[in-house]
């Protein structure tokens, strides 16, 4: 079995104001999410990307379809701890998912529900920790922290728990760019070192530049899906769907449209740069 | 304007008062109070201060800190010490005008009162000084351990109080930013009588309080993808154990509750 998490014509709902039709935030989608890959799922306010990912580790139930992860089905109740412990969720605020005022204490709180002897406890806690540069704030108090340090210390906590895959739902929101910077390369870490399967929910378009796999959601629907360079050449689409496109496919995009011949799939600043040095050669 | 409330203000360090297991600590303060309240004359009084005194110079908190613990009860203590001194009948009066008279009982009690009110308020603050609040909710999580067999629900309430402290910066940040926010948009929280004074807080308390609100239906969902389910079969990083100081202290501490016991048995 290769799939981390699987979905199937999954649909969800959210509770109707009085008198009102529900509201389907998913309205079928079909998913599979290989092991040890590192996918980006975009999507403008109200697609229904949170909502996906807030399936994948039973937060929210389907209204119709099935979630597997792993080949555990999340409406199981008896199998809901051993899903939550496969994959772990970072939230947007780090504020409000911090549980505890000293990191240490917080970082534990997760293997302490999951009743691990302490000792074992304290293993990974200096492990997770250390995975994502924070050791040295074992004991500070986390309010007294920088966004990203924050959220460093929120996936250090997912990490204590020793998960397959982590979800992170647009955890870089509300950070400056250092912040984002900090967080993102500690999850490309995770992934390339550690195998674990990084699903990164997300509405800036550059953070899906080095991802295995791209998705785009729209209207509780996957719209496209494929690797970052076939998604992000399919510029019309994007737009139309209130998608911005990276800077680097926008500025290529207007190079192609005022005639000159450029690929369209330099995604990274620096094959971007190449291509159009390249590109220049040939006008020469 | 916020920064400086001090809740269960805590000052970090390395002494033995710092050292000793938070149940230790609290069952002392227990001991302590009930000391204070079997004690009968200066000498009791003198062997509970001279008590809290060694407490204090081996935790190294300083006393002026103490004695800032103080001013904001200090009206109650006057009010109970005035109270005790005007309306006490005794066996002589010492002066009278009128109806108000002060009788040699009157300031007797007043001032052992006074001093009463003073140790334990101090004597408990250098218990929350040397203990951090995380420690202090964990000792008394397991203290009350054995209530769990009544359904007291012990868990529940230790994981609300270390929530409650966990959050308290974060909400005094945002209650300093909503101000500004009112203020930028012409709220006025200075002039007024009393009553405008409070009206003045709504717009303050309603953005907090939904705020609040969906704070905790966030850290709910937060908690539960970290695999909370309650206090059942719950492990701790930081397990507490009795070590040979704490029995030390703890037999301390009933020698000088007995002494006093002793001593409030012959009056003095």
């Amino acid at each position: 079995m290769n799939e981390m998490i699987e979905t199937e014509s999954l649909r969800f709902a959210y509770p109707a104001d009085e008198g009102g039709e529900p509201v389907f935030a998913l309205r079928g989608v079909d998913l599979a999410i290989e092991k040890g890959s590192f996918v980006v799922v975009l999507g403008h306010n109200g697609s229904g990307k949170s909502t996906l990912a807030k399936t994948f580790n039973a937060v929210l139930l389907p209204a119709g379809g099935k979630v597997y992860v792993e080949g555990m089905d999340t409406l199981d109740e008896s199998l809901l701890l051993a899903i939550r412990q496969r994959v772990g969720m970072v939230f947007q605020n780090p504020d409000n998912q911090i549980v505890a005022n000293v990191v240490e204490e917080d970082v534990a709180f997760a293997p302490e529900n999951l009743g691990v002897p302490s000792e074992d406890i304290r293993r990974r806690v200096d492990e997770a920790l250390k995975t994502v540069g924070m050791y040295e704030f074992v004991r500070h108090a986390p309010h007294l922290l920088s966004g990203g340090q924050k959220q460093r210390i929120a996936i250090a906590g997912v990490l204590a728990m020793e998960p397959e895959c982590i979800v992170l739902d647009e955890a870089t929101a509300m950070l400056d760019p250092v912040g984002r910077k900090e967080v993102l390369s500690t999850v490309h870490r995770l992934n390339r070192e550690k195998g674990i399967t990084v699903v990164l929910i997300t509405h800036h378009m550059n953070e899906a530049e080095e991802a295995d796999r791209v998705i785009v959601m729209d209207d509780g629907k996957v719209a496209m899906d494929g690797a970052p360079a076939e998604v992000f050449t399919q510029v019309a689409d994007l737009r139309h769907m209130g998608l911005t496109v990276p800077d680097t496919v926008d500025l290529l995009d207007r190079l192609r449209r005022a005639g000159v011949d450029v690929p369209l799939n330099a995604l990274t600043v620096e094959a971007c740069a190449d291509a159009i040095a390249a590109e220049i050669g040939n006008l020469k | 304007m916020l920064k400086d409330i001090t809740l269960g203000q805590y000052f970090p360090g390395d002494t033995p008062a710092h050292r000793l297991d938070p149940r230790t600590k609290i069952l002392l303060v227990l001991l302590y109070i009930i000391a204070l309240f079997c004690a009968k004359g200066a000498a009791g009084y003198g062997v509970l201060a001279l008590t809290l005194a060694a407490c204090v110079r081996v935790s190294k908190v300083g006393l002026k800190a103490l004695v800032r613990g103080l001013k904001p009860v200090l009206f109650i203590i006057i009010f109970t010490g005035l109270l005790n001194l005007f309306f006490t009948p005794g066996t002589r009066n010492l002066a009278e005008w009128g109806p108000v008279r002060i009788s040699d009982t009157g300031v007797h009690n007043a001032v052992f009162m006074v001093l009463r009110i003073m140790l334990l308020i101090m004597g408990t603050f250098l218990m929350t000084y040397t203990t951090s609040p995380i420690s202090l909710t964990d000792g008394l999580e397991r203290l009350l351990n054995g209530l769990k067999r009544l359904r007291v629900p012990v868990h529940e309430l230790a994981m609300m109080m270390s929530i409650a402290l966990r959050f308290i910066p974060t909400l005094i940040e945002e209650t300093d930013k909503i101000m500004s926010a009112q203020k930028a948009r012409g709220a006025d929280f200075e002039s007024g009588n009393l009553v405008q004074k409070a009206k003045a807080l709504i717009p303050i308390l309603v953005p907090l309080f939904i705020s609040a609100f969906r704070r905790a239906d966030e850290l709910a969902t937060a908690m539960e993808c970290r695999c909370y389910h309650g206090g059942e079969g719950r492990t701790k990083l930081h397990v507490l154990k009795y070590e040979g100081r704490d029995y030390i202290a703890l037999a301390m501490g009933a020698v000088i509750l007995a002494g006093v016991i002793v001593l409030g048995h012959f009056g003095i």
